[in-house]
């Protein structure tokens, strides 16, 4: 069986392999519990910034982050009254009723090819204990509009003003990459850490084939993306921005146009390379008085040349081999492309239960040689109960390809435990990769408070390093799958094996049996008879 | 369900048998008998034949059916079809002190005696329910007589409520003098915010009954009367007068969830601010800690922003101001309600209270009437989902600054309003006071005791209302449907159903409210959890046709011989009698 990228299976598209864009679709959830609690309450005030970012991506892709970030300077009491204001009191009584500690909740409708589309703007949650932590994954779930609704709802300005008037359903979904997603985490007030606020993350990242919608040409503007215009700021929000990526590669600004005039730049050091924005602020009156709407627009002047895009530092792909339904094996490719930097990554496999790993195949191999992982922890599969975690540290040598491989037995479900189409095959959960990859340009560490919000997604440790967390392809595997219909073909088989043994039982047991005189013989041997008479020779 | 099968008669071992003669076997048995002399031989077929179908009827058949028949533990169908014609006595303990110089002397002599009046509550309901005055007389103590002499009403209620706190449920009249200036002049009684009255006596021969009568339209007022009952029971009364505007109470629950929200559409105008925090904390958590013994209360709030009502006002040049008409009302609700959002908290049923401060273009807006006229409080509520209260912003506030204009909300104004609304959500409405009959003010939390009291009641028995019907449709449901699984738990919350229902209505004959109404919530919860039992649905879409489709490979074969022989049989034998009788 060759191997089965989750990616590269869907239902319509499974006649055409590797045609239909990859589109894994991924729900996946991550939850900190714990005691609650903190310290005691000031006068609840609560911000929001709102924030979008696009940039143009190396295949000619524009991809489109939104963040709206509300903050709110007050413990979530567990029991009494709770008063709200900015913060959607929905996910508070969820954070009071339930003592939660963090929560990560993310949609993702395709899959971010890192290979292409370079490191994505993903939220990177630090300092969280494994042991502490709730993950899970939902593969199989669809992502769709009546997931965006909600979302926005839980928006202060709803979908009426600020960046949000541009989410509108149909654009969002008709794009090669969709993710949503809602993180809240407690964060320090000042700079001491002595009292905590609550930080709601809403966040949305959109990837446009801009070729598909824009006829060929790498061109794009708001209108075109979003088919809405920005017209006004969000009277809430303390800060209202976007964002636009002018990095020019080859240090020649004649190469895109961007309209109107940015009146200020932004320049930082992002996922270990430099870049430059153009950065329009919606608060800023002049921006949108001139015309009473914002429609951003970019132009290529030169058509960027198609040669290949700078390959990531890091990046990774998963499948499965083997043939058969009994055995197979799991493979992971991490691909280091730093030419002289090695750096260690933190992988971490969750793997149903109905496939039994078998941890003493597990192999980790990087440029022929056998690399020992500095650190793994394996918690074993319950049946129906808990998944396998295996969780390693593994160095990966500079420029270098690593295989991390794993055999495993399939399981027999219980009949009542498959999926309703179980021959379409059973998801298993992306591996996730978190490594701190040796940035380009060294970077200052930034306040948080102060710059984009987009900046604090990937918090810079040190000036060399930047921190990153990939997730890989789902993938789809193939369980031995019975005959639904057997019980009733037994049932109906039995029932007639045990009528045909009582007739012939009830035959012998009521027929009465009499000794027959011969009779003169039938209708043949009187023809045989005619036909000897004329022959002459005696009858029978 | 595979062995099954096997345990068909004379199945077990067959399988040594060559399948041969399944077709020919009923034929060579009405050969065999159709054959003259009657031999051993065809006897011994006969009395095979007829065993055969002996155990395949006394023995088959119900093992059969045994072992593919649902599980059904037993229910108590004949104590739920009692049920319905329960007979509900709700007794109120009074307790009558009378204090010297009330009644003629030697009226007081015959005291203490005690006398019940018995009523039948007259509604159109299948449960007789009969409300129970039971009067205690007995003469006042001396601390009693020395409050009631006090010479204000006030004082004399705190001199007399501090030594004993009475039980839920029960009242207490003190019958006072004739000339006594406790009360003013005209006033013949006054009703405390206790559990306690006061009603003034008189020097007549027929002085018990007129006093009586007195006292008993007090503590109808105080208690029970048709309309509290009728409200209570409005879902399972027949729609017609008692039902239609009856509908404004809130479902028994066990909780409630109480959100304020405040509705600013136009934040680019208006920036609102809103005190919620004092407010809950000064006018409605004392009135929710005197309804506690009716339910968990949890109070929160929330600003929403761009939330705009369903309907445009309309515009009134003359005033310069928009309207919003009564029947346009239902339609605000709608568009508001998905912003609202649902609770992730707890499955109580949540009741709004939006305040709605009207956009900058849609000021001033007032709500009108049927007649057309500007509602005072411009508010309205909704029954069993809450209220709105439109807050116009002072004209004023714009000439003084640019926008957004700061608005500082009236908490008082607003709460006034809601908590009005609250008390007619819960269904505590104003009670029907006897003419010359004085009032307290309220209490500090807005809620008399005695309102709690009566609260009290009317859930107690429409509790006892909604466990016995669901408690009857599901003795339906499962009496019709055959094929529905019982659990022993699920028959087992319906035995305790059945007990609190019973129980509750014991006490409620015994004048126990408080603990009549514990009773009668945990024979609804008992009762719903029955009713929702997710295993009853798991074998209701197998019906019985299918299963008898599926065994039919084994049943036609089976029957056929069986009953063809016996035709035989049976046509044999008449055909001998006849003989016999030819020859006789």
């Amino acid at each position: 069986m060759p191997a089965v990228h989750g990616g590269e299976r869907r239902w319509e598209a499974e006649a055409a392999p590797g045609m239909a864009a990859a589109r894994p679709l991924a729900l996946l959830v991550l939850l900190v519990l714990g005691p609650g609690g903190w310290g005691f309450a000031d006068p609840p005030r609560d911000s929001l910034r709102e924030e979008l970012v696009i940039t143009p991506l190396p295949s000619g892709d524009v991809a489109a982050t939104f963040q709206f970030r509300t903050r709110w300077d007050s413990e979530l009491q567990r029991e009494g009254v709770s008063h709200y204001r900015l913060f959607p009191k929905a996910l508070g009584q969820l954070i009071s009723k339930y003592s939660l500690r963090e929560l990560h909740l993310s949609f993702t409708q395709g899959f971010w090819r890192t290979r292409y589309w370079g490191p994505p703007f993903l939220q990177a949650p630090s300092d969280t204990d494994h042991y502490f932590l709730r993950y899970a994954v939902l593969p199989r779930e669809v992502v769709c509009t009546e997931n965006l609704t909600p979302w926005k709802k839980l928006l202060p300005c709803s979908s009426k003003a600020g960046l949000s008037v541009l989410l509108k359903a149909d654009r969002l979904f008709h794009t090669s990459y969709h993710s949503q997603a809602v993180h809240i985490r407690p964060v320090c007030r000042n700079a001491h850490c002595t009292s905590i606020s609550w930080e709601l993350r809403q966040t949305l990242s959109v990837v446009f084939d801009a070729f598909i919608t824009g006829q060929g040409k790498k061109d794009w503007s708001l209108f075109r993306m979003f088919s809405r215009t920005l017209t006004e700021p969000c009277p809430l929000a303390s800060e209202s921005r976007v964002y636009v990526d002018i990095t020019s590669y080859n240090q020649d600004n004649e190469t895109l146009e961007v309209n109107p005039l940015p009146t200020t730049t932004y320049q930082d050091v992002i996922l270990g390379t430099r870049k430059t924005y153009a950065v329009y602020d919606l608060h800023d009156t002049a921006i949108i008085n001139n015309s009473r709407n914002l429609n951003l627009q970019l132009k290529w002047k030169k058509p960027p040349e198609n040669e290949a895009p700078p390959v990531p530092f890091l990046h990774a792909q998963r499948y499965v081999s083997g043939y058969g339904l009994q055995k197979g094996e799991l493979s992971t490719l991490l691909y280091n492309t730093h030419p002289y930097r090695a750096f260690p990554v933190l992988l971490l496999d969750t793997v149903p239960w109905y496939l039994r790993l078998y941890v003493h195949t597990l192999t980790i191999t990087s440029k022929g040689k056998e690399n020992k992982p500095s650190y793994i922890h394996y918690q074993p599969a319950q049946d129906r109960l808990q998944p396998h975690l295996l969780e390693m540290l593994i160095q990966l040598p500079a420029n270098s390809v690593t295989k991390v491989s794993i055999q495993f037995e399939r399981a027999l479900l219980k009949w009542t435990e498959y999926t309703p189409d179980p021959n379409h095959g059973f998801y298993v959960s992306p591996s996730v990769l978190s490594a701190l990859v040796p940035s380009m340009v060294a970077a200052k560490p930034v306040d948080w408070e102060e710059s984009p919000l987009f900046n604090s997604l990937f918090p810079v440790s040190d000036g060399s390093n930047y921190f990153v967390r990939l997730y890989t392809e789902p993938l789809l595997v193939n369980l031995p799958t019975p005959d639904f219909s057997m019980p009733y073909n037994v049932i109906c088989l039995t029932c007639t094996v045990v009528a045909v043994c009582y007739g012939s039982f009830y035959n012998l047991l009521t027929r009465t049996f009499r000794i027959e005189e011969p009779s003169t013989g039938g209708l043949a041997k009187r023809l045989a008879n005619l036909i000897r008479r004329a022959r002459g020779v005696p009858p029978l | 369900m595979l062995t099954n099968a096997g345990r068909g008669p004379l199945g077990a071992g067959c399988l040594g048998f060559s399948a041969s003669g399944v077709g020919r076997a009923p034929v060579s048995v009405s050969s065999a008998s159709v054959g003259p002399p009657v031999t051993p031989e065809v006897v011994r077929g006969k009395r095979a034949a007829l065993f055969f179908a002996a155990v395949a009827i006394v023995l088959g058949l119900p093992l059969w059916w045994k072992t593919t028949e649902t599980y059904r533990a037993s229910l108590p169908y004949s104590e739920i079809s009692e049920l319905n014609a329960l007979q509900l006595r709700l007794r109120v303990p009074v307790t009558v002190v009378f204090t010297r110089e009330s009644v003629p002397l030697d009226d007081q002599e015959k005291l203490p005696f005690t006398v019940v009046r018995e009523r039948e509550i007259p509604l159109k309901y299948k449960m007789k329910i009969k409300c129970r005055f039971q009067k205690a007389y007995r003469r006042a103590f001396d601390h009693e007589e020395e409050a009631l002499s006090s010479g204000n009403v006030q004082e004399a209620e705190a001199m007399l409520t501090v030594p004993q706190e009475q039980a839920e449920g029960s009242l207490t009249m003190y019958v006072i003098s004739e000339r006594s200036s406790l009360l003013p002049q005209d006033t013949m009684s006054y009703i405390g915010p206790k559990r306690t009255a006061v009603v003034r006596g008189i020097m007549h021969r027929e002085a018990f009954n007129i006093i009586g009568r007195r006292i008993i339209q007090v503590a109808q007022a105080m208690s029970l009367t048709e309309d509290v009952l009728a409200a209570a029971l409005a879902d399972h009364l027949p729609e017609d007068k008692w039902s239609s505007d009856k509908r404004r109470p809130l479902k028994s629950s066990l909780g409630y969830e109480i959100t304020f929200s405040l509705l600013n559409p136009d934040p680019k105008s208006h920036s609102v601010h809103w005190d919620i925090e004092g407010a809950v904390r000064q006018y409605v958590q004392p009135f929710l800690n005197a309804l506690s013994a009716a339910g968990n209360f949890s109070v929160d709030s929330q600003i929403l922003y761009y939330a705009m009502l369903g309907v445009n006002p309309r515009f009134d040049p003359t005033s310069s101001s928009y309207y919003l008409d009564t029947h346009s009302l239902p339609h605000v609700i709608n568009p508001v309600e998905s912003r609202l959002g649902s609770s992730a908290a707890s499955l109580y049923p949540v009741l709004n209270f939006l305040l709605y401060v009207p956009e900058l273009a849609h000021s001033p807006l007032y709500i009108q009437d049927k007649d057309g006229a500007p509602v005072a409080t411009n508010a309205f509520h909704s029954p069993r989902w809450g209220g709105i209260m439109v807050y116009n912003v002072d004209s004023k506030a714009y000439n003084a600054s640019e926008l957004p204009v700061r608005v500082e909300v009236d908490m008082v104004r607003v709460m006034e309003v809601f908590l009005a609304q609250l008390r007619l959500l819960f269904g505590i409405a104003q009670p029907q006071v006897p003419p010359k009959c004085l009032l307290s003010g309220p209490k500090s939390e807005g809620l008399m005791t005695w309102e709690l009291d009566r609260l009290l009641w009317a859930r107690s028995v429409e509790n006892l209302a909604t466990a016995t019907t669901t408690l009857t449709s599901l003795a339906q449901l499962l009496g019709k449907i055959s094929n529905i699984v019982i659990k022993d738990d699920v028959a087992s919350e319906v035995y305790s159903a059945v007990a609190a229902v019973q129980k509750a209505a014991e006490e409620l004959a015994s004048g126990h409210l408080a603990s009549a109404f514990v009773a009668s919530q945990e024979a609804v919860m008992s009762s719903e959890r029955a009713f929702f039992d997710p295993s009853l649905l798991h074998l209701l879409y197998f019906p019985d046709d299918q299963k008898f489709a599926i065994y039919i490979p084994l049943f036609l074969p089976m029957a056929v011989p069986i009953l063809l022989s016996l035709v035989k049989i049976f046509l044999e034998t008449r055909k001998s009698w006849k003989n016999l009788e030819k020859t006789d």
